[in-house]
């Protein structure tokens, strides 16, 4: 038909139309999943600084136990036997002892054992047949658990700080990052890219513990490995591992459920060997790989030639006294803090405590995690010290008042510890600041964007390094580029500094199903990285559409749910819980004509204020406030709301429940320092002593009467003890146990016991 | 005006998001995601025009902050690029489906959306088809499917 035709004239106006038609929903649709993006980073970057933030209670704590080691003058009896409780003399055995943790041969398999059998020397064969027994979820027996971290200690101590490796003997090298006791992912690895052998060699990039429930079985199986092809199979140590670590992320207690009866003696042992990890391989000279990264002090020579059995943990600069001298002044010396048994895991300096920070430092980085990190202006740091005591002093005044104890006449800091004199006519077993400050600089520091070098204040470790310190490194030691591990990447690896650095992630399913991939990466003899990724579940990747279109969809409600999302919000909302007297006080202030409303732009300030998660609270809030009209929010109800969802212990206060919530790693850590013998209980006594100190330390008002309560109501059998896992579930404060089949250890809200009901069964 | 401060605090915080390198600038690619997530719903074209609007006199591939901020701010006080409504939404696939069958044909939906409007490139087809595509009947049935795309705001 000719153009002027009616005919023609409708259908012109359709194709217009279906023009429009089209752009419309074009148009739509690009929003809808620009929006679903958006969700997609914030949830991500919930996940990380709620990470983040509970490392930095890790340090937080350690700074507390450190200022009251060095501060603390016990001033009387009452006092004195509190601290010996808490510090318990753990001296590092000696090697005659030492020779008594590793007694394997004293213990008998029972005949009905059915799990795997070690023979040593080690076959390849053995190896293989305990991947497949993990695989069935086989438990290795105590005795060949010792025996194999004995040959492994054997082993590790004639290895140099520095592996090299070269392909021209294995043809391929495989790296692997932070594996985190995920064991689905390592047999997926050697499922995927075959099992190690000297034609195919791999490196562990450290991390191999904590957080998932298989870290037991994930060191078995490296250390098999290692020793079944010691030039081909190599280990660094990350700084998970580390038993000061692993009291607070899992480790330790994934050892002492699976091995009730050996599994202080396999951590002991276990603190041994991981301080005999080598510290970093390199492959044709030319690739450095370890597991944090680099600083602009970084000395690969010094790091070749310390004693890395030194360092013991990164987190604390630990000694280890020998066994008679400290001995001879121990006893009864009352007022002079040369007799106060050596806390064994705290620093023997007089001075400052070490920590891993770098004085002098300036804002945290931000990309993803928690900005507002207090930062003192960089100063003198004999003035820092002196300022830090003053308050201190002051602190622990106010502790002791409120826990009970006389208060201290004076001033006098006469510290616990012994003073450094004692170590004179010894070897050094101490590692130089130097020394120690290289080793926590490779295993905690952090690659960033900006040029430069500053204090990793996020992690209270190493440092952020930027590209010039990286491009230095290759410079003045003739590499190619650095692999590095240690940080969570949604795509399992991440190229940075113009591809200089790589960082290698092997931990799917890091924060949830779903919330990333796990990488590996092969080099071959031309050193081309060449990445391979995976996502060891049935569940796959995150980001494509058609799996976030199936966790979205819930079909009876038609609303949209993501999975990770949902994880990553239910974590928040317990921070909001565990927030909530503050967040109510900060409220308060916003509403000043006492309405009981505030707009939802006060509510994003003030939520920022309190938790200081520096996330984007205003693109969160349609999550996390669904109460709302007109822009105004109800804000006691919306409280009251959060608490319903958490609370499950009714005769518990809801403000102590608040409090534990917040602090509940560092009560924990607390808990299993104090269980020294790791029994799992410790005194009712030994609780609230503990709890008083820890809670005026805090910042947290607690009466009297409310702790003994509290501790009386947790003590079911009434014998003055209580069972820490017993005290921990009661306010499902417990992460998944090992038994469950979870990947991520973190809290899941999806417990529906009651808890009172789960108590009585008890 | 009360409402500027809210929207810089807004439009910095989904700024934010982005700015993985932590100096105030993001990728340009990422602007209509930015834009998008503040509740706007500009067309490609206008899209391109306000990343025109925002970028640097050479452009870098990258969008600062300074620059940004009182353009997007701007955006919001005039209400410009307002989302859809679910009614018209359902309208226009109405209108490629003249003959009300109450869905689309798989090739249909191809045709369409990558040959006219402003077409879709193979991801993004790719994309909307493994969502959209009731994989028994091989068609989308779209007031379905609609009501799954509406997200609460």
């Amino acid at each position: 038909p000719g153009p002027g035709s009616p005919n023609s004239q409708a259908c012109f106006s359709i194709c217009v139309t279906a023009f429009k038609a089209a752009a419309l929903i074009q148009r739509w649709y690009r929003r809808y999943t620009a929006r679903l993006e958006m969700r997609r980073q914030c949830t991500w970057r919930i996940f990380q600084s709620i990470e983040y933030a509970g490392q930095q209670d890790q340090v937080k704590l350690h700074d507390f136990f450190s200022y009251l080691v060095d501060h603390f003058t016990p001033s009387s009896n009452h006092e004195r036997d509190f601290l010996d409780r808490m510090f318990t003399d753990e001296r590092f055995p000696q090697n005659s002892e030492m020779e008594k943790f590793s007694d394997y041969e004293s213990i008998q398999v029972p005949d009905n054992y059915t799990g795997p059998r070690l023979s040593f020397p080690l076959l390849p064969d053995h190896a293989t047949a305990l991947v497949e027994a993990f695989r069935l979820k086989q438990q290795l027996h105590a005795r060949y658990v010792l025996n194999l971290l004995h040959e492994t200690k054997k082993h590790l101590i004639q290895l140099p700080n520095i592996n090299r490796v070269s392909t021209c003997y294995s043809e391929e090298v495989t790296v692997c990052g932070d594996l985190h006791g995920q064991l689905d992912d390592l047999i997926f690895i050697f499922y995927k890219n075959g099992l190690p052998s000297p034609e195919r060699a791999y490196v562990f990039n450290g991390d191999f513990v904590d957080r998932g429930k298989d870290s037991v079985e994930i060191l078995m199986v490296l250390f098999a490995f290692m020793l079944v092809y010691p030039k081909e199979f190599h280990l660094n140590r990350g700084n998970h591992e580390d038993h000061l670590v692993n009291l607070r992320y899992g480790f330790t207690k994934e050892v002492m459920h699976k091995y009730k009866t050996h599994g202080k003696k396999i951590l002991k042992i276990l603190q041994d060997v991981f301080c005999w990890l080598p510290l970093a391989t390199l492959v044709d000279e030319k690739v450095l790989i370890l597991h944090g990264g680099v600083s602009d002090m970084t000395d690969l020579e010094l790091l070749a030639k310390l004693d890395r059995h030194k360092i013991v943990s990164t987190m604390r600069r630990k000694t280890r006294k020998e066994n008679g001298k400290q001995a001879k002044k121990e006893k009864g010396n009352q007022t002079s803090s040369a007799g106060r048994p050596t806390p064994w895991f705290l620093p023997q300096s007089r001075s400052l405590p070490a920590s891993p920070l770098r004085l002098g430092c300036v804002q945290a980085h931000r990309a993803g995690r928690s900005s507002s990190i207090p930062c003192g202006a960089p100063g003198d740091a004999k003035e820092l010290a002196r300022q830090v005591r003053r308050s201190v002093d002051l602190e622990l005044d106010r502790c002791r008042r409120q826990a009970g104890f006389p208060v201290s006449r004076g001033t006098q800091e006469a510290p616990l510890c012994a003073p450094e004199a004692d170590s004179e006519a010894e070897e050094p077993l101490e590692p130089t600041q130097e020394e120690w400050r290289q080793v926590v600089d490779i295993l905690w520091s952090d690659p960033m964007a900006q040029e430069g070098c500053k204090a990793n204040t996020v992690r209270g470790g190493g440092c952020y390094f930027g590209p010039n310190v990286t491009e230095q490194l290759l410079q003045k030691y003739n590499l190619q580029f650095l692999i590095r591990s240690h940080e969570c990447k949604p795509e399992g690896y991440e190229f940075c500094h113009s591809r200089k650095v790589l960082t290698i992630f092997s931990a799917s399913n890091y924060y949830e199903v779903g919330s990333n991939r796990g990488a590996y990466v092969k080099l071959g003899p031309a050193l081309t990285p060449y990445i391979v990724q995976y996502q060891a579940n049935k569940v796959t990747h995150m980001l494509t559409m058609r799996q976030r279109q199936d966790f979205l969809m819930n079909d009876f409600q038609k609303t949209e749910i993501s999975r990770v999302e949902e994880s990553a919000l239910r974590a928040l909302r317990e921070k909001l819980f565990a927030h909530s007297t503050n967040l109510l006080a900060e409220f308060k202030k916003h509403d000043i004509d006492k309405t009981g409303l505030i707009t939802l732009s006060d509510w994003a300030e003030a939520v920022e204020s309190v938790l200081h998660l520096g996330l984007p609270w205003r693109m969160l809030r349609p999550q996390l406030v669904n109460s709302s009209t007109d822009n105004t929010l109800e804000y006691k109800s919306w409280l009251e709301d959060l608490a319903k969802e958490q609370l499950n212990h009714e005769n518990i206060q809801s403000s102590l429940l608040e409090t534990l919530y917040r602090n509940r790693s560092n009560l924990e850590t607390i808990f299993r320092i104090i269980d020294s013998d790791h029994s799992g209980f410790i005194s009712l006594d030994e609780f609230r002593q503990t709890w008083k100190l820890f809670s005026s330390h805090m910042n947290v008002d607690i009466t009297d009467e409310c702790i003994c309560d509290l501790a009386r109501s947790i003590d079911f059998n009434k014998d003055g003890h209580i069972d820490i896992n017993e005290f921990l579930e009661a306010f499902r404060l417990v992460e998944q146990s090992c038994s469950e089949g979870n990947a991520s250890g973190r809290p899941q809200a999806t417990n529906t016991n009651d808890g009172a009901a789960a108590n009585q069964a008890h | 005006e009360i409402l500027v401060p809210e929207f810089h605090k807004k439009i910095k915080e989904a700024f934010e998001v982005f700015d993985h390198e932590a100096n105030n600038t993001v990728d340009v690619r990422e602007i209509g995601t930015i834009v998008r997530s503040l509740g706007c719903c500009p067309s490609e074209g206008e899209l391109h025009d306000l990343i025109a609007e925002v970028e640097e006199e050479e452009p870098t591939g990258y969008i600062r902050f300074e620059k940004f901020l009182p353009v997007m701010t701007e955006v919001l006080l005039e209400r410009r690029y307002r989302p859809i409504p679910e009614d018209v939404l359902l309208r226009a696939f109405e209108v490629l489906d003249p003959f009300k069958r109450g869905f689309l044909s798989k090739e249909e939906l191809i045709k369409y959306m990558t040959e006219e409007g402003e077409p879709f490139s193979q991801e993004e087809m790719e994309e909307m088809l493994s969502a959209a595509i009731d994989p028994e009947s091989n068609s989308i049935h779209y007031k379905d499917y609609i009501t799954m795309m509406v997200i609460d705001e």
